[in-house]
């Protein structure tokens, strides 16, 4: 795999291989000695023009635990206002000697344009585009829920049958597109709940069922699990609900609805989280959260990904 | 085909066995800029002879909408190079858009586009004023002055901006009807629009692009045509992009409102579809619609609905077009492409036969854009603004088939079917051979002799 760009090309038996590597990344996790030599003399340049700590410290780690020299470039703002074009940006890096640019970047489609314009040799991996994709995400958003799922018999498992309903901001959502793609890819079935102003218009084609209301989509689905999307608190100015109180009480996972879930379904968020807006604390800090494995899968399946695209691995 | 001199010193031109839209095939003489004779075996008389066997005879085709950049954006086009590009895809007149930097807003700026045109020579230019100071949408540009001017505005418009606020939409809409002009809006709700980078639908929602409804375009053309009908005044719709502004034009006319509509040449052809990928060749505003639309568009300029084809031709330098998506610029050049375009969707679908590739492409835009000497269908005494277009060509369109300062053009790499053969500009060839015809310093051509050494 030369580049991870969208979930939406991954096909079932690479989507499941990746999530398998990002299990062996994980059981080399638990031993004394956490690092490995798999990509030693490489270089993985962190290209960030969106600030993201939490995603960069996260891809910071796993490739120094695969023993990358790791450069971290924040080039924040669009590359117009920067002055600098991403080609250029791209092309200084990789004069540097980057063998893997993974770049987070506030337009849709950037990291495509990069991997296919020519410009650089280095693979690319998409840490989160605009309104697009975020890959990774949905991969340990995945592996974590194949392994609530299926625990130690995860490996070479999908999500076939499994419901889940993704809830919250759809639209700006890159977590929900690459959730959306790579759920359904594994099997699983999926339902998009949140307002109508905040669910895409043209999603007639996506392997998708779309609600508004989320306590029927709880009962009519039934889901094994619940994943909350970040909604930020200011599309209440831009008129896509009326404000914050609304949403919470219509589209939040309040302690009421926690409490109307199936015993086995799992609340998941990709963080941060907006506690007491999208979901209630006692949702997120319960047992049946997986927002802390989740920042923990992320190491390991960001592993799994580097390893791949760096090595140009099978997958 | 190359021309053969039947005598010394002439400026005439025998276009020898060429096919008119209506089907006959004749001979067309050319002399002092205007037809001199159209029929059988017409005497060459010392005329330039061109074999024009196999070829089509049209009026030299009129762009109601082009892009020239100057002043201001002379890295992307200028006047001239403009119309050298306008001349390769058989235009013999443009109409400037006013969208430059400094925006042609007065008298002055439109007479420099007008001088710029008339030096450059191988088209005439006409510019268009804006609507409102600097477009930005709040003021009444100079329109008197600039139609009064040496440039005689008469087509006005905002293009690149909607003039949205619908009480100054009225007002230029009665102020024009002053010089008899006609605003040419482009349709676009601001609101509805806000940071919209690609056709509102599957592929937007797909692609994490903020969407372009077709309702902020069908909205505002919906608007415009009633008041259009409540002050008389004409109203015209730039590149109309959508099924449902087809809808509506449609209905307007049939109450008799004075409307007409215009379609790109890639709104005829291509899709949202082609974003897929994130190339920037491919954004443009309006943006490329579905395949509805596209079908819609078609049906709507083959029943008349939409009157014209105009080329939106948006030159744009190279870091434009070459950086992510939503970083780039819109629109796309379309000068060297439109006909073969046109017969591509239009001509080889049995949609339009070449009479109508006449009427859309050049008597039509020149009478709503009021382009004197053009537009004018072949005949004794008509104004020698003549092309020859070879309609069994197909080519694989490449930079080498463009002529302006820059190449970002959908269609590379496609193929696409006709050839502009030569291209005849006040009586003289501006492209002979699908090549340009170098000009001297004086703006002649250097194929015509030198006067002064024949005297």
């Amino acid at each position: 795999m030369k580049h991870l760009l969208s979930t939406r090309d991954l096909d079932r038996d690479t989507a499941i291989q990746l999530l398998d590597i990002a299990e062996d990344m994980a059981a080399t996790q638990q031993r004394e000695v956490k690092k490995l030599p798999t990509l030693r003399g490489k270089t993985v340049v962190n290209l960030f023009f969106e600030d993201s700590t939490r995603t960069r410290i996260s891809f910071e780690a796993a490739a120094k635990r695969l023993s990358a020299d790791v450069i971290n470039f924040s080039a924040k703002g669009s590359s117009v206002s920067k002055g600098e074009s991403l080609q250029d940006t791209a092309q200084t890096l990789e004069a540097i000697g980057a063998d893997v640019i993974v770049i987070r970047h506030g337009s849709s489609g950037a990291p495509k344009v990069l991997a296919e314009s020519g410009w650089i040799a280095a693979s690319v991996l998409n840490a989160g585009d605009g309104t697009h994709e975020h890959p990774t995400q949905a991969l340990l958003d995945a592996f974590t829920l194949r392994r609530r799922i299926h625990g130690d018999a995860s490996r070479g498992a999908a999500l076939d049958g499994i419901t889940v309903l993704i809830v919250g901001d759809i639209l700006h959502s890159r977590v929900a597109r690459s959730n959306v793609w790579l759920l359904s890819t594994l099997g699983a079935e999926v339902t998009l709940v949140g307002p109508p102003t905040l669910i895409p218009h043209g999603i007639d084609g996506w392997p998708v069922t779309v609600a508004f209301d989320l306590d029927a989509a709880i009962a009519d689905t039934d889901p094994d699990a619940v994943m909350m999307l970040r909604v930020q608190t200011e599309r209440m100015h831009d008129a896509y609900f009326p404000s914050t109180r609304e949403y919470a009480s219509l589209w939040g996972l309040t302690a009421a609805r926690f409490a109307a879930l199936p015993e086995r379904a799992v609340v998941m968020h990709p963080g941060p989280m907006n506690r007491g807006f999208e979901i209630a604390s006692v949702a997120a800090d319960s047992a049946r959260s997986t927002v802390r494995e989740q920042v923990a899968n992320g190491v390991s399946t960001r592993m799994a990904a580097l390893y791949l695209t760096a090595t140009g691995g099978a997958a | 085909m190359s021309p053969t001199s039947a005598g010394n010193g002439t400026t005439a031109y025998l276009l020898a066995g060429a096919r008119l839209s209506d089907g006959r095939t004749v001979d067309i003489r050319l002399e002092s800029g205007v037809v001199t004779a159209v029929g059988d075996r017409v005497d060459a008389g010392g005329a330039t002879r061109i074999d024009a066997d196999g070829l089509i005879a049209l009026p030299g085709l009129v762009d109601l909408h082009t892009h020239l950049r100057e002043p201001g954006g002379e890295g992307a086009e200028t006047v001239l190079s403009g119309s050298r590009a306008a001349a390769v895809g058989g235009f013999t007149a443009v109409n400037a858009m006013a969208n430059t930097t400094p925006v042609a807003d007065t008298a002055s700026i439109v007479e420099q586009v007008q001088a710029l045109g008339d030096a450059a020579g191988y088209v005439t230019v006409r510019p268009i004023g804006a609507v409102t100071k600097g477009l930005a949408g709040t003021q009444l540009a100079d329109i008197g002055g600039m139609a009064r001017s040496k440039a005689r505005v008469r087509v006005f418009s905002d293009d690149g901006s909607c003039v949205a606020d619908p009480l100054l939409m009225r007002r230029a809409l009665e102020y024009i009807r002053t010089f008899d002009g006609v605003l040419a809006q482009h349709a676009q709700e601001p609101r509805l629009t806000e940071g919209a980078q690609l056709n509102e639908g599957p592929m937007s929602a797909e692609l994490g692009l903020a969407g372009w409804p077709a309702v902020a375009e069908e909205t505002i053309i919906a608007r415009d045509v009633l008041l259009a009908q409540h002050t008389g005044a004409r109203l015209h719709v730039c590149h109309l992009s959508t099924a449902g502004s087809v809808e509506v034009i449609r209905w307007a006319k049939a109450r008799g409102i004075r409307v007409t509509a215009e379609v790109t040449p890639h709104h005829l052809l291509l899709t949202d579809r082609l974003a897929a990928g994130y190339d920037a060749r491919f954004k443009v505003n309006p943006p490329l619609r579905s395949d509805a639309d596209v079908e819609a568009v078609r049906a709507g300029l083959a029943d008349g609905t939409i009157d014209i084809v105009a080329t939106d031709h948006a030159p744009h330098g190279h870091d434009a077009k070459h950086c992510e998506w939503s970083a780039a610029a819109n629109g796309m050049v379309g000068l060297e492409s439109a006909l073969s375009v046109v017969q591509e969707a239009m001509v080889e679908t049995g949609l339009l036969v070449w009479a109508d590739v006449e009427r859309v492409l050049s008597v039509a835009p020149a009478r709503i854009g009021g382009v004197e000497g053009h537009g004018q269908p072949i005949a004794v005494g008509s104004a020698a603004e003549i092309i020859l277009i070879d309609p069994s060509a197909r080519r694989d369109f490449g930079i080498a088939d463009l002529a302006g300062k820059s190449v970002n053009s959908p269609y590379l790499g496609r193929s696409l079917p006709g050839a502009v053969v030569a291209t005849f500009h006040l009586g003289a060839p501006t492209v002979l051979n699908g090549h340009i015809v170098e000009r001297g310093p004086l703006g002649r051509s250097s194929l015509e002799p030198n006067a002064t050494a024949h005297a």
